[in-house]
């Protein structure tokens, strides 16, 4: 079964636990400068969101990509950059219309979430479950079940 | 290791900026932020000095834990001279700041001297440098902040920042980081404006990669963060409501100061409390709380993000407070509200908003603005001082005039901005003055709560919850429940919540993990990121250390004994209702026992073998 991170903004405190594990996960430090997944606190409006790559099937930084460092990971879906090919360009960056792979200046190569190879080290720091791994065919459960409760023969 | 081992030293007097190596036996000995920038502050200053004179230092102080991924992980103190209390000063804050210094390679910065002219710190990493801030003097914290990011052009920054009140003279003045979380206490913003220095702003990409032992790191603060996540304070209680829980709690058990301290219970205490933020509001069907916001790294989340009703009196022409920011915490509610018998939720929020825009302790200003209204109630201040207002209690309208007058500076706002032990004096009362060392109280009634009274006459910092935070016991019955109304005993638990906080404060951890977390919860996490062995005994004992540096440094400044005491009115008036009715502190009989408990002078005075043993300098 294939899964996707499933973001529920309205769960968010902005804590950056997410930021802390992921850095830690791919850099070795705490770091949140480095995190492929942001945390965008939006003050006047009073909302935390958090962001990160989505995996899109048909990838607009693989197909930009010249060197075809950008590669499907067959388990688990994720677009994943060989570091060894990509040759820093930035294409990707360009291409993406999400902004969510990104140039590291410390490696001079672009970053993205890889889904930790299938167990998202933000998905366990999260404290509130803002951030879930779950079923890819069913990312829409949690809302389906919001509204199924609304309706009026629910109890 | 978890210490970046590296100083950043500001001298504003000659504009030199110079990195330098932390000490490491102080780190051994007092652990990071409040404890080892303390250290520094003993090692470099003169406790006699002139708090707001160029002798004195401020130094900006972050722990070994800030930065990291431990839960709460992301504090920083700031640690001077007070020019309120002329004791020692260390206001905690949370935010992103405090990480983000980390981030940048630093340990904390010691700013020194005085600037000719107004100026601002920029630090990129490793990269300092002092820059002209005279657009900025003038303009308040959330107008500064502005213009900086717009100067920075880098979203991430973070940035603290001094008000309009502080450069105005307000004794009580904050600093403020992340628009609303603040050093708020003693006047450490008072003491950064009279250095000239406006803000500093720190962006940090370089990370911490150097705890001493990662995989035990990595385990101990994942327990860490299972025990608050199942603890219903803070699991529950604290994420839900924040420390607004506590609005109807306190007032239950008669504990809730009201009306500058001469009451103990508020009739409008929940038109004000956590349950009242939740209720959707008539005009708009929207509650005032929107959601519940953390510190970095923080997962317990008590913040609270808060709106003001648009068509309440206080911003309907203002659209530029139809925002959401940081709401009521329970000790600013209190001051804001129950203190000035005050029960418009919206006046508070509002009130609140600008104790954060223009950098105000909250706690500091809503008690000099009850005293105020009692001066005012017997005469001795007219509407002759007050252009015209009304100074009454229970008036919104005049605290609203009376926030936006301190905040500026303006008029009697400057006499508001003294703090109220000054103001007392000014005008001839100096009996109604709710102050230790010249601090305002906090939230909690010494007469109906007995081990706080003692915490607060003997606080380093002068009239503080934070510096022993007994309520957790004598009222939450954390770790164990005692009685509020008895003082026997008291003296050993106060020493025990003052030794343990002043560890925590050390660690760059948030004292409010302590409702879930026993020391046996802390040092395991402290001794994972750090060199040597951290034993929850040795964090008990770095604790009483500080504390009786802290108390050293205050008799060299010129305390005593005869200043660990509470105002008459809570020692000989008794409360009037509620639980405690009949009720005085009994401070006389606790304090004797408390200096025998430390191992002091009968006269308060730190003894010789106290001081051997502990090791402490001088």
């Amino acid at each position: 079964m294939q899964k996707s991170l499933h973001i529920d903004p309205g769960k968010c405190t902005g804590c950056l636990q997410c930021e802390s594990a992921c850095s830690l996960e791919n850099e070795g430090m705490f770091n949140p400068s480095k995190s492929r997944i942001k945390v965008f606190t939006f003050h006047d409006e009073g909302r935390f969101v958090p962001y990160t790559c989505t995996q899109c099937d048909e990838a607009w930084c693989m197909q930009a990509c010249p060197v075809d460092a950008i590669v499907i990971n067959a388990e688990t879906g994720s677009k994943d950059v060989l570091e060894d090919i990509c040759v820093g360009c930035k294409v990707c960056t360009i291409a993406c219309p999400f902004g969510t792979i990104n140039y590291n200046t410390s490696s001079g190569k672009v970053v993205k979430c890889d889904l930790c190879g299938g167990d998202p080290a933000c998905v366990d720091a999260c404290p509130t479950q803002a951030i879930t791994y779950v079923d890819a065919n069913a990312t829409g459960l949690d809302k389906m079940r919001a509204w199924a409760s609304k309706t009026d023969n629910a109890t | 290791m978890s210490w970046t081992k590296k100083v950043l030293r500001v001298n504003l007097s000659s504009g030199t900026v110079t990195e330098e190596p932390l000490n490491m036996q102080w780190a051994n000995d007092y652990l990071g932020q409040r404890g080892l920038a303390t250290r520094y502050l003993v090692e470099e200053t003169d406790p006699a000095c002139d708090p707001l004179g160029p002798d004195n230092k401020l130094i900006m102080a972050t722990g070994p834990l800030t930065g990291t991924t431990a839960s709460t992980g992301g504090r920083y103190s700031v640690i001077c001279k007070s020019p309120l209390t002329n004791a020692i000063a260390c206001s905690n804050s949370g935010g992103f700041f405090g990480a983000e210094l980390k981030f940048a390679g630093w340990d904390m910065i010691i700013f020194e001297g005085r600037a000719a002219s107004p100026m601002y710190l920029s630090i990129e990493n490793e990269k300092a440098t002092l820059k002209p801030a005279d657009d900025l003097w003038g303009k308040s914290v959330w107008e500064a902040d502005k213009m900086l990011r717009t100067k920075h052009q880098d979203p991430q920054t973070r940035i603290a920042c001094i008000g309009r009140s502080a450069e105005q003279g307000c004794l009580y003045g904050a600093i403020v980081n992340d628009l609303h979380r603040a050093a708020g206490r003693s006047g450490v913003g008072t003491v950064m404006a009279s250095k000239n220095l406006k803000a500093v702003v720190v962006r940090g990409t370089q990370g911490l990669a150097n705890v001493d032992n990662p995989e035990a790191f990595m385990a101990t603060t994942k327990a860490g963060k299972k025990v608050l996540a199942e603890n219903a304070v803070t699991g529950q209680g604290l994420p839900a409501y924040g420390t607004q829980v506590l609005m109807n709690v306190i007032n239950e058990v008669g504990a809730l100061p009201t009306r500058n301290m001469r009451e103990t219970q508020f009739e409008g205490a929940h038109a004000v409390s956590a349950e009242a933020m939740a209720e959707p509001r008539k005009s708009d069907g929207k509650p005032n709380l929107t959601t519940n916001g953390a510190c970095y790294a923080c997962t317990i989340a008590c913040g609270r993000i808060s709106t003001v009703d648009r068509t309440h009196f206080s911003v309907k022409d203002k659209p530029e407070y139809w925002i959401n920011s940081g709401g009521l915490e329970y000790e600013a509610a209190w001051a804001l509200g129950p203190d000035t018998g005050i029960d418009d939720i919206d006046a508070l929020t509002y009130v609140n908003f600008l104790c954060n825009e223009d950098g105000m302790d909250p706690i500091s200003f809503g008690s000099t603005v009850a005293a105020a209204m009692e001066l005012f109630e017997i005469g001795a201040i007219s509407t002759a001082q007050t252009d015209g207002v009304e100074l009454k209690f229970g008036s919104a309208e005049a605290l609203v005039w009376a926030a936006e007058a301190t905040a500026k500076g303006e008029g009697f706002g400057r006499d508001l901005g003294m703090g109220s032990k000054r103001l007392c004096e000014k005008y001839g009362h100096p009996e109604l003055s709710m102050t230790v060392k010249g601090q305002e109280f906090p939230a909690y009634d010494p007469r109906g709560i007995q081990g706080i009274g003692l915490a607060y006459a003997t606080s380093n910092r002068g009239a503080c919850h934070l510096r022993g935070y007994t309520i957790a016991s004598e009222i939450l019955g954390i770790p164990e429940k005692t009685d509020p109304l008895e003082s026997d005993g008291k003296a050993g638990l106060v020493k025990a919540f003052q030794d343990a906080t002043a560890a925590v404060d050390s660690a760059g951890l948030c004292v409010f993990t302590t409702f879930a977390w026993t020391m046996d919860d802390i040092a395991p996490q402290v001794d994972a990121a750090c060199v040597g062995d951290w034993s929850s005994e040795r964090m008990m004992e770095v604790g009483e250390r500080i504390w009786n540096m802290e108390r050293e440094y205050n008799t060299k400044a010129g305390l005593t004994g005869a200043d660990d005491n509470l105002p008459a009115r809570l020692t000989t008036l008794p409360a009037n209702v509620g639980p405690a009715a009949g009720k005085v502190s009994e401070l006389d009989k606790m304090l004797p026992e408390y200096y025998a408990v430390r191992g002091w002078n009968t006269d308060g005075s730190v003894t010789s073998d106290t001081h051997q043993r502990l090791g402490l300098p001088g």
